[in-house]
């Protein structure tokens, strides 16, 4: 019990640091710490495809991704222009309303039972492939569109237009 | 793994929806106050991360599959949408040299 | 004849049909031809449709269908001809088929031959409406309609802006008439719950004399009259109407439509006769208006002007008539000033085309050897119109002023005075256009000519009827039998059984009679003294005038009296409400909404500064603001 608020602790310590860091490497840093306790959470919650795969495909992916590229732009200084005081006030007033009307809307689910594993094989792989493969073929594969569409249209985006680059 | 799992017995659901809530609202005012576009973009995944945790304790919750699968599915998306948005981030580099969001101002009239 | 009355309307109206649609194909003796055979056949109905009622002594009422059928007023389209009418039929066919002859050769040079054809037409057909209606509403068809026939014809020739200014003035001066004249029908509506004259004037002959409704009905319908036949204060628009081609003056402006007023009130004579302040009041006016157009004739120096004058103050004459109760006197004065004034109408259209277009009288002169015919007919009628007996004229005029003197004494003084006016400018006009050395140019004294057949044949025709006329009503003073009088008889016999008897004796009506004619004579020889003997002139429009003679030929002043007292406060109020009320208050709210738009719009634009931390951050609040309410509105509820 106390492991989760620890690292709910730790979840919230470290997405607080990505979001203040100046540098933007430490920033994606501390987001795959961020992401490293959230890999936690999903064990903590006995799903395991979910916790592996959110440590490959988020930090091994998508992380890399954000590194590579902050590296390709080549912007590891600290050169990021810095925001008005009052505007950062005004964006954290804003976010913090937000949680609290976040928070108080629990009021309406109105009931605080602990989350009780029902079913250990749950968040399994074996368990999940059956769902995945029976109900939501369909939305699986059109997935498959949707990751191969994003590549091409990455590849695209990225590629410096021959004209211009002439 | 049993051990492990029991721990999490006595934790209340809200406190996974206020962990959530509190990781969201992080997000949110990590766009709101950040000017790199690489940053309010972490941010943003920030947001639909702690969406997918909430997602995983309800699944767990209810004892329901399907919230989990849609885990699944948000990745899979968050993974199309982080190429395409670094693509896009690129470009706008290439194009102003900068990635300060506040040089795209021309969303207006 | 019942099944065919119809046909006496419908055919002038096939006529106006015919000739506007063929206007530019026909040839000009086709038009005339058509127009004036179509008014003929009618006059033919309208003759035997007379000897009908004539022998038979009742009238012809046939309704056609049911037309306005709204709650319990039921008005039908139906035709009423009885002794009234059928004399009116007579006057407006028979009038109106000389005058139709007359203008083929009047008009013959002009370009709108067939339009003016059609006019003509249309204005016997609604006239013929008017006078045969049954009831007020087919009434004021007719009456609406001889307005329009007349704003068209007098505006004839529109290029011409005072001609066309002068059409205006007739139209809006007989609007403000209409305007009674309709809501006097309305009140009718209202008091009695029918239109029709035959239900409405046996249920009025039971009421009491000064009854409640009738008062309000006959000032109503007077103010109507006033408009369409020219009384003080709605007077100025017929001098004015001579703007149009000489046959429309002698038709609309003299012979029919401006009797309308006197038919209708001779056709209500027992709401009048019911309503003895408002008979008062027509008689105060007639005479007025009679005394008052006589005073201006008297110096007027276009032909037309004078007859124009003329004919309002014999208008005058007619509603003193019908205000003292000589409903038979007022109506054979229309009949005689129908033949006589129509043909002095023609007469001075046949000078003003002898003289190519010249209307001045300053410019005429010594006409009677050159054109014959005009100057016999037109002496002709000038000596019926002045009063000098056995013409038409002396008879009706006598009728009406014997009434008068047995009613007032007032009365009879003003209106023999007037009398004596009207002969002495007659015969001014006659002495300054006939006798005398010739004015003119040497290319008029040259072009002058008789006019053709067509123009002289309806000259001598009213002549002869201007001379006959009075034989009708003979009275019985002069060992006649009043023929017109017996005849009209049960159309106004409720209204004698309310109205004092003005019976005088033979002897004072004999010496009223010679009164008359001295005074006439007196007139005239003073005339020629002043015209022909001493040959004075009126004097230029450049000099100086004494003050009456100025007053009198600047008409009094009535117009511009009007133009102070009407135009300007309307144009004032009308400039202001221009300026302040719709341009300040209406446009400037219609463009203050605007303005309004425009300058939220820019000061809302700013908020759009493209800025997309910004936008992110309103999108936040209002994702904070829905969730408070769903959250702390939900539980509420």
């Amino acid at each position: 019990m106390s492991t989760f608020y620890f690292i709910a602790f730790l979840s919230i310590f470290f997405s607080i640091l990505v979001i203040t860091a100046k540098n933007p490497v430490h920033s994606i840093l501390y987001l795959i710490l961020t992401f490293f306790t959230f890999t936690i959470h999903y064990i903590l919650l006995n799903a395991q495809f979910l916790a592996i795969v959110n440590f490959i495909v988020y930090m091994g992916a998508i992380l890399v991704l954000f590194l590579y590229t902050l590296m390709l732009i080549n912007l590891n200084k600290d050169s990021e222009p810095v925001k008005p005081f009052m505007v950062k006030v005004a964006g954290v007033f804003g976010g913090g309303i937000l949680a609290v009307a976040l928070a108080s809307s629990l009021k309406l689910v109105a009931q605080s039972n602990p989350v009780v594993l029902q079913n250990p094989e749950l968040g399994l792989v074996k368990n999940l492939g059956k769902v995945l493969f029976n109900e939501f073929l369909l939305p699986f594969e059109v997935s498959s569109v949707l990751l191969l569409s994003a590549m091409v249209g990455a590849v695209l985006l990225a590629t410096k237009d021959p004209k211009t680059a002439a | 793994m049993e051990s492990l799992t029991n721990t999490i017995h006595a934790v209340p659901l809200n406190h996974y929806i206020l962990l959530s809530a509190i990781i969201f609202s992080i997000g949110v005012i990590g766009v709101l106050i950040r000017r790199n576009a690489i940053v309010i973009f972490m941010s943003v995944e920030l947001m639909l991360n702690a969406v997918n945790l909430l997602l995983t304790a309800f699944s767990v919750y209810r004892g329901d599959a399907t919230g989990q699968v849609f885990v699944f599915f948000i990745m899979a998306l968050a993974a199309a949408e982080v190429a395409i948005g670094l693509a896009i981030i690129v470009m706008i580099y290439r194009n102003t040299n900068s990635i300060d969001i506040n040089v795209l101002n021309r969303l207006k009239w | 004849m019942n099944q065919l009355i119809w046909l006496i309307p419908i055919l002038p109206l096939a006529g106006f049909i015919i000739n506007g649609l063929g206007r530019n194909s026909f040839s000009k003796n086709l038009t005339g031809f058509i127009g004036s055979l179509l008014v003929l056949v009618s006059f033919g109905l309208s003759i035997a449709t007379f000897l009908q009622v004539k022998s038979t002594g009742a009238p012809i009422n046939v309704t056609y269908f049911n037309w306005i059928s709204a709650g319990p007023i039921h008005v039908p389209f139906a035709f009423l001809v009885d002794q009234l009418s059928s004399i009116m039929l007579l006057i407006i066919t028979g009038v109106g088929f000389l005058i139709h002859l007359y203008s083929i050769g009047y008009m013959h040079d002009d370009k709108g031959f067939g339009k003016f054809f059609a006019y003509l037409n249309l204005f016997v057909f609604f006239m013929l409406l008017l006078v045969m209606g049954s009831n007020y509403i087919i009434m004021f068809i007719g009456w609406e309609g001889v307005g329009l026939c007349s704003y068209l014809l007098i505006g004839f020739w529109y290029t011409n802006p005072a001609y066309a200014d002068a059409a205006k003035k007739a139209f809006i001066m007989n609007r403000i008439g209409d305007l009674g004249f309709l809501l006097g029908v309305f009140l009718i509506i209202y008091a009695f719950g029918s239109v029709e004259f035959a239900t409405l004037f046996p249920k009025a002959a039971t009421m009491k004399v000064g009854a409640a409704p009738f008062f309000t009905i006959t000032i109503l319908l007077f103010i109507g009259a006033t408009g369409k036949s020219a009384q003080l204060p709605l007077f100025t628009w017929l001098p004015d109407a001579m703007a149009g081609p000489t046959p429309v003056s002698a038709l609309i402006h003299a012979a029919t439509m401006v009797t309308a007023g006197i038919y209708m009130i001779a056709r209500s004579n027992i709401f009048f006769s019911l309503a003895p302040d408002t008979m008062e009041i027509i008689a105060i006016v007639g005479l007025a208006t009679a005394l008052f157009a006589a005073l201006i004739a008297v110096t007027q120096t276009d032909i037309k002007k004078v007859l124009a004058y003329s004919t309002v103050s014999q208008l005058g004459y007619m509603f003193l008539g019908l205000g003292v109760g000589a409903y038979t006197g007022a109506f054979f004065h229309v009949l005689t000033h129908a033949f006589f004034k129509a043909l002095l109408f023609l007469g001075a259209g046949s000078v003003i085309h002898a003289m190519g277009g010249e209307q001045d009288m300053r410019k005429m002169g010594g006409l009677k050897g050159k054109i014959k015919v005009t100057f016999i007919t037109m002496l002709i009628g000038t000596i019926a119109i002045a009063g000098i007996p056995p013409f038409s004229g002396f008879f009706s005029k006598d009728e009406i002023l014997s009434h008068a003197f047995a009613h007032s004494t007032t009365f009879y003084v003003v209106g023999v005075f007037t009398a004596m006016l009207t002969s002495f400018y007659m015969f001014r006009m006659m002495y300054l256009t006939f006798w005398g050395k010739f004015r003119g140019t040497h290319e008029q004294e040259h072009h002058v000519h008789e006019s053709p057949a067509t123009m002289t044949i309806p000259l001598i025709v009213l002549a002869a009827l201007s001379i006959v006329g009075g034989l009708i009503n003979w009275p019985e003073a002069l060992g006649g039998h009043a023929a017109l009088e017996h005849f009209l008889e049960p159309l106004f016999k409720a209204s004698n059984a309310v109205l004092p008897s003005a019976e005088l004796s033979a002897g004072t009506e004999k010496l009223l009679m010679g009164i008359s004619v001295g005074v006439a004579f007196i007139a005239l020889v003073y005339a020629y003294i002043k015209y022909v003997k001493n040959g004075s002139l009126p004097v230029a429009d450049t000099e100086e005038r004494p003050a009456l003679t100025g007053l009198s030929y600047h008409k009094f002043y009535v117009d511009e009296l009007y133009d102070f007292l009407i135009r300007k406060p309307l144009d004032f109020l009308s400039t202001f409400f221009y300026n302040v009320i719709d341009k300040m208050g209406i446009d400037g709210l219609v463009n203050g909404i605007g303005k309004g738009t425009v300058e939220t719009s820019k000061g809302l634009r700013l908020l759009q500064t493209g800025n997309v931390g910004f936008y992110i951050f309103v999108m936040v609040l209002g994702i904070v603001a829905v969730l408070l309410y769903s959250v702390f509105g939900l539980t509420k509820v």
